[in-house]
């Protein structure tokens, strides 16, 4: 397992050198698998690169999510979203974190896993992190009309938002 | 047919219907279905656009039941959190449990003691077994079959009779702890499961002879709503729904935790991704199910049930009736709760309905930094809207009941 990470870390940084920000592997640092910090410009590549290039084949989408930093030990960023992937064949799973700033939009995943559609959108609910090229950069949990993003930590933890009325159908989804 | 209907319809168009038996061929509606729907598993809602019965575009909505379970687990105890867990697949709390207490305590780096494993994965096996009884039969009512679901309930009622014994609660569970369970299992616990796998065996056996090979099963289920392996891997399919489409993973076999390398069981594997294979599917895994239940049942041993880990032990309430060490641990246990050492760990199980994900961020204190839930009904419902794509408004109802959407583990 631990040979296989070495050549991909080793593999990945090869390729893309300046892309490529920080590597974590278990043992140095508190982890179950290596996270690779790319940079946004980079990641749709690296993302491309792992699912159908590498030997590896980090092919499913486990899951798309995000961490607000704010009051971190580093100032430079304020989010970290974070792709969960997995490899059916090799039973193994590594995880990808880019950094972003407040306001800073972030490349979309859906042309790679339809998949990241929706994980995107909750992102955006919870964080307000944006990512183009999104074909449908809408709220997901909370209603449309909710002011905030309730999973950034500045958030208040009580307070209403209420709506008298649902949500109508939307027909220009439907087209 | 009502004739005004009829008149109205064929005034003002001259076009031709393309059907003769369907009055509202070539006529788009928008139906709306949900989220308070009886064919609606939970509060969920599905905007269809009809023409005629069949569904052109559709797309989905959530999150009614949003309960801010993420944000909970930032501001409780990872002790405190426990309870939340129940409420995500509540057809299946305990693998929820379970998965939860194994993920804190991969980030604290402790180990169990046997008989807690076993017992956990017997918990695991039943609340499969229940979850999939509830798929299989709620799908059964939607498409008519009303009886065969009452079969499946009653041994279901018999297993939460048997999770009662063990926790005190039926429905939520909250039985796991960090580093141990609630409670050890009573005397002869494992002696009752045993009389129950024989006779869930025996009901699974004829409902499978009941409605396995019936004919207007077979005619709304087969070919339905096909999903296949390529679809499956972009929408992130897991558990059953992959596996009904060829996707040869389990990951209680492909991932082993827990004690599953020590039991014998085969994953069962269907081609056609359709409504049936789903239902197949379930079913021979709820057969495989009660085998490995049944081997833990021979392999559970008297032993202790918690780790000896001091930070995350509870003490005894002898201990803490009677000492005042024991009364101050217990207080600041509880009401301060443990600090889990720095680090981030995404584990994952095989539950009931696929992947069930715990990614926990600490930052060394006693609550999260950050605490997401991957449910698999997320990503399965996601897939819904391409799979109902040109069915019949009827066949999406049985779509949505085979691939189990459960709202508390998708709101979250």
């Amino acid at each position: 397992m631990r040979e296989d990470w070495l050549m991909l870390i080793a593999e990945l940084k090869s390729r893309f050198t300046s892309m490529v920000e920080e590597v974590r592997i278990p043992g140095e640092y508190s982890t179950d698998v290596p996270i690779f910090y790319v940079k946004k410009e980079g990641i749709l590549d690296v993302l491309q690169y792992l699912k159908t290039v590498s030997g590896s084949g980090y092919e499913f989408l486990s899951d798309i999510t995000a961490t607000d930093e704010m009051g971190g030990e580093e100032k430079t960023h304020r989010f970290e979203v974070v792709y969960q992937l997995f490899s059916h064949q090799r039973k193994s799973r590594i995880r990808v974190k880019v950094r972003v700033k407040e306001n800073e939009e972030v490349p979309t995943a859906v042309h790679l896993w339809n998949a990241a559609n929706w994980a995107e959108r909750e992102v955006w609910d919870m964080f307000g992190i944006r990512f183009s090229g999104h074909p449908n950069m809408r709220r997901i949990l909370m209603d449309s009309r909710w002011k905030g993003h309730p999973l950034r930590k500045d958030y208040p933890l009580r307070g209403y938002q209420i709506f008298p009325t649902p949500e109508e159908p939307d027909p220009k989804l439907l087209e | 047919m009502q004739p005004d209907l009829e008149k109205e319809n064929k005034t003002g168009n001259n076009r031709p219907l393309g059907d003769s038996d369907d009055l509202w061929d070539d006529s788009s509606v928008i139906v709306n279905i949900g989220p308070t729907h009886p064919a609606m598993h939970g509060a969920l809602r599905m905007v269809a656009k009809i023409n005629g019965e069949t569904i052109e575009k559709s797309y989905c909505e959530f999150g009614y039941t949003h309960r801010a379970k993420e944000k909970l687990g930032e501001n409780r105890t990872f002790h405190q959190f426990v309870v939340y867990t129940d409420r995500l697949n509540y057809c299946s709390a305990l693998i929820n449990n379970v998965t939860y207490a194994m993920a804190v305590e991969k980030l604290m780096g402790i180990d169990i003691p046997p008989r807690c494993t076993w017992i956990r994965m017997m918990c695991c096996e039943m609340a499969r077994v229940i979850d999939h009884l509830i798929c299989i039969g709620i799908n059964a009512v939607d498409l008519g079959a009303f009886s065969y679901f009452l079969y499946g309930f009653h041994q279901r009622e018999e297993a939460y009779t048997l999770i009662e014994k063990l926790c005190g609660a039926r429905l939520t569970t909250s039985y796991t702890r960090i580093g141990g369970l609630f409670a050890d299992a009573p005397v002869g616990w494992e002696k009752e499961v045993k009389a129950w796998i024989i006779k869930t065996r025996s009901v699974i056996d004829e409902m499978d002879r009941l409605l396995t090979t019936n004919k207007i099963w077979c005619d709304r289920t087969r070919g339905v709503a096909v999903f296949d392996q390529a679809m499956c891997m972009k929408y992130s399919y897991s558990g059953p729904n992959a596996r009904a489409a060829g996707i040869d993973l389990d990951l209680r076999r492909d991932q082993p935790c827990m004690f599953y390398k020590d039991v014998e069981f085969d994953v069962p594997i269907a081609k056609d991704g359709d409504v049936y294979s789903r239902y197949m599917i379930r079913l021979e895994e709820i057969r495989q199910s009660l085998n490995i239940l049944s081997q833990c049942a021979d392999k559970i041993a008297p032993g202790p049930i918690w780790s000896e880990d001091k930070r995350v032990r509870i003490p005894e309430k002898s201990v803490v009736f009677n000492t005042m060490e024991g009364l101050i641990h217990h207080f600041k246990f509880f009401m301060a709760g443990f600090d889990v050492p720095s680090g981030e760990v995404y584990t994952t199980f095989e539950a009931a309905n696929g992947e069930l994900g715990f990614y926990i961020v600490s930052k060394g204190a006693p609550r999260a930094h950050r605490m997401r839930i991957r449910g698999p009904s997320v990503y399965h419902f996601q897939g819904v809207g391409p799979m109902v794509q040109g069915e019949k408004i009827a066949d999406a109802v049985a779509a949505l009941g085979s691939i189990n959407i459960i709202a508390g583990e998708l709101d979250r």
